[in-house]
């Protein structure tokens, strides 16, 4: 199947990355001694290089394409693996009693950093389920959604501040000035759709953020708010390593609720409505779904859990000021909720996962970390558009019939 | 007895544009209407207007459902209107494609069923049977239209006559009293068509459902219907049964131009 002109193409494809590099890689003029160095060395790793992946591009498209060939036909019908060990039991249950025994003595196993990085990772997992509400299920693209976060970060930083309410008081508030701002952003925005919804969620987080740098007298500005108090255990203060363990299992616990909420919703009443609003707004209004309400709810519920989370993320930190709030968390999320799968629960806590376990693994290379995640983001859009794992809907049997 | 649907003088202006002129329109109950009319005319406009998608400049929409008060339903938007128990299909195919056959007839029962979020987390009894239900229901109008086969196949995947049913079947479960169909046979082959004529009769003689439907085959607007209006420019310019529309030399002029001499 490999091909001549495959060869051909890659060849060229090496040539022209050989001239436009030339001047870079193989002229080096050395202005002290005034000669001019040829590195003709240098092209040759070019040439192989730019040659090899070219063609191993070419071979991995090539593949995807016959394998969706035969799909077409019918010749195959494969299940994949990850479709597999989330639909057989055989396969789902050893692998959930090895997440939970490594979930609970994780935080007994590994050093307080190790803890700290984990807790990051999985307030981004719930962050993520969050936003897939609003995103992957309503199909709302918001990219503003850490705005909510702020909102409730600031909310406990504030409350605690002003009137010293702990964190069990002030966790249920900030989940309902989530609802109260979700609901507030979702108003304006009903009319509107694709693009522009965009451009205006991406204002509202921005106008957050910097109302909390700017309005000094109301959020303490760029400097922010320190000492706000881990969370207690019934008045019990934990020391440093005893309350991250804490907001560990915290998490845990949280996220245990989120994925047991979203996954009741996604095949309720409500959770096809919002399907439907995403696959077609119109038809689905001409089907008898009241668009606002719909849209509401996902804009409020999508915010809830970012709320929380901000209420937590306060205690954790013990500081919080606007610059852990901006544009690039909303693009974290949101690269989180896609990459991972739209719709997709399973995909949503992998993709958070990899985006934020990696970076913090890959330290070694923090060089060209970036380059690799845009590297994997565009392979990822390319050999899987549709995430990790796509979701799955739900199926029915109809017996004795 | 009242016509379940009545449309007075209804206009529509899109700027400086008459889309809908005066238009008036009458279903009584049981009846199969046919709108045809040249492309261009205003038939899907008109549609679009009876149904809360656009809100109409002039006139008024009353329906009185059976056993019901009558009321004017202009202003509406098109959930309500699909609440008041008036359906339709569209021109150009509008499923969910992501969803299964199943969930596409189940957003039908969406507004004839009632649970909410906090019913839904907690998954409280009423929710359960209400679901449970919504299933059954579902699956029972699947199965009247012949799609039961393809019950937790995504509808993107579906043939395309299989679409145009499915489309049907999903207005049909939101419980309507006059269902509206925008070209129901546009795109089928003649076997597809007929088989679409044999559904349409079902649907009205043992469902009891009216239907106002837009439709370019004329033999099966003959065919099916008891009334036929035809519009042009946004107006009406005929309207009677097939037989006579067959015969009206404006709606002929209408269709092949002031020139032409139909052969009579």
């Amino acid at each position: 199947m490999i091909k001549l002109e495959e060869l051909k193409k890659s060849f060229l494809v090496s040539v022209w990355f050989m001239f436009l590099t030339f001047p870079i890689m193989v002229i080096r003029v050395n202005p002290i001694e005034k000669v001019v160095e040829w590195r003709w060395k240098n092209i040759l790793i070019v040439g192989a290089g730019s040659f090899f992946f070219s063609f191993l591009w070419r071979y991995l498209l090539l593949r995807r394409e016959t394998g969706r060939k035969k799909m077409e036909a019918g010749e195959i019908e494969k299940i994949p693996l990850s479709r597999r060990i989330l639909t057989e039991p055989k396969m789902y249950i050893p692998a959930l009693v090895c997440i939970a025994v490594f979930a609970s003595v994780f935080p007994f196993v590994f050093s307080i950093y190790q803890i700290n990085i984990m807790v990051t990772a999985i307030i981004y997992v719930v962050l993520g389920l969050g936003l897939n509400i609003v995103v992957g299920l309503a199909g709302l693209l918001d990219l503003g959604y850490v705005a909510f976060y702020a909102v409730g970060a600031y909310s406990y930083g504030l409350l605690n501040y002003h009137f010293n309410l702990g964190f069990w008081a002030v966790l249920p508030i900030g989940a309902l000035l989530g609802v109260v701002f979700g609901i507030l952003l979702g108003f304006p925005v009903l009319r509107l759709r694709g693009d522009y919804l965009a451009i205006v969620t991406l204002g509202f987080g921005e106008i957050i953020r910097l109302i909390l740098e700017n309005w000094n007298e109301f959020s303490f500005g760029p400097s922010g708010i320190a000492n706000i108090p881990r969370p207690s255990f019934f008045g019990h203060q934990f020391s440093l390593h005893a309350a991250t363990v804490y907001i560990y299992f915290l998490m845990i616990a949280l996220t245990l609720l989120t994925i047991f909420v979203v996954n009741r919703l996604q095949n309720s009443r409500i959770g096809r409505a919002w399907i439907a609003l995403r696959e077609d707004e119109v038809a689905c209004q001409a089907m008898g779904i009241d668009k606002t309400k719909t849209k509401l709810t996902a804009f409020a519920l999508g915010a809830t859990w970012a709320g929380m989370i901000g209420v937590i993320f306060a205690a954790k930190t013990t500081f919080i000021n606007p610059a852990s709030f901006t544009f690039l968390e909303s693009a974290m999320i949101l690269s989180i909720v896609v990459m991972g799968g739209m719709g997709s629960i399973i995909g949503v806590i992998i993709g958070a996962l990899v985006l934020i376990l990696l970076p913090e693994y890959l330290r070694a290379f923090s060089d060209y970390r970036m380059l690799l995640f845009g590297a994997i983001l565009v392979i990822m859009m390319v050999f899987r558009p549709q995430g990790l794992i796509s979701n799955v809907r739900r199926t029915y049997k109809f017996e004795g019939r | 007895m009242e016509p379940i649907l009545e449309v007075e003088s209804l206009s529509m202006d899109f700027g400086g544009l008459r889309a809908l002129n005066r238009l008036d329109l009458k279903i009584n109950e049981g009846e199969i209407v046919a709108l045809i009319g040249p492309n261009g005319s205003g038939k899907t406009t008109f549609f679009n207007c009876i149904t809360g998608i656009y809100n109409p400049t002039e006139g008024n929409v009353l329906i009185s459902p059976p056993g019901k008060k009558r009321e004017r339903i202009n202003g509406l938007k098109p959930n309500q209107v699909t609440e008041k128990g008036m359906a339709r299909t569209f021109q150009n195919i509008r499923l969910f494609p992501n969803m299964t056959v199943l969930e596409n007839v189940m957003i039908g029962r969406h507004c004839r069923i009632s649970s909410g979020v906090i019913g839904s987390i907690l998954r409280s009894k009423a929710t359960v049977g209400e679901e449970k239900k919504a299933v059954e229901d579902s699956y029972g109008v699947l199965e009247k239209f012949g799609l039961s086969g393809y019950v937790n196949d995504f509808a993107k995947n579906l043939p395309y006559g299989a679409q145009r049913r499915l489309e049907i079947a999903r207005a049909m479960a939101t419980e309507p009293f006059l269902i509206l169909l925008d070209e129901p046979a546009a795109g089928m082959n003649p076997q597809e068509t007929k088989d679409l004529v044999q559904l349409i009769t079902r649907i009205r003689d043992i469902e009891g459902i009216s239907i106002l439907l837009i439709e370019h085959d004329m033999r099966l607007v003959m065919s099916l219907s008891d009334l036929i209006y035809v519009m042009d420019y946004g107006k009406k310019i005929a309207e009677g049964t097939p037989d006579e529309i067959r015969r009206n030399p404006v709606v002929i002029k209408a269709y092949l131009g002031e020139e032409a001499h139909a052969e009579t």
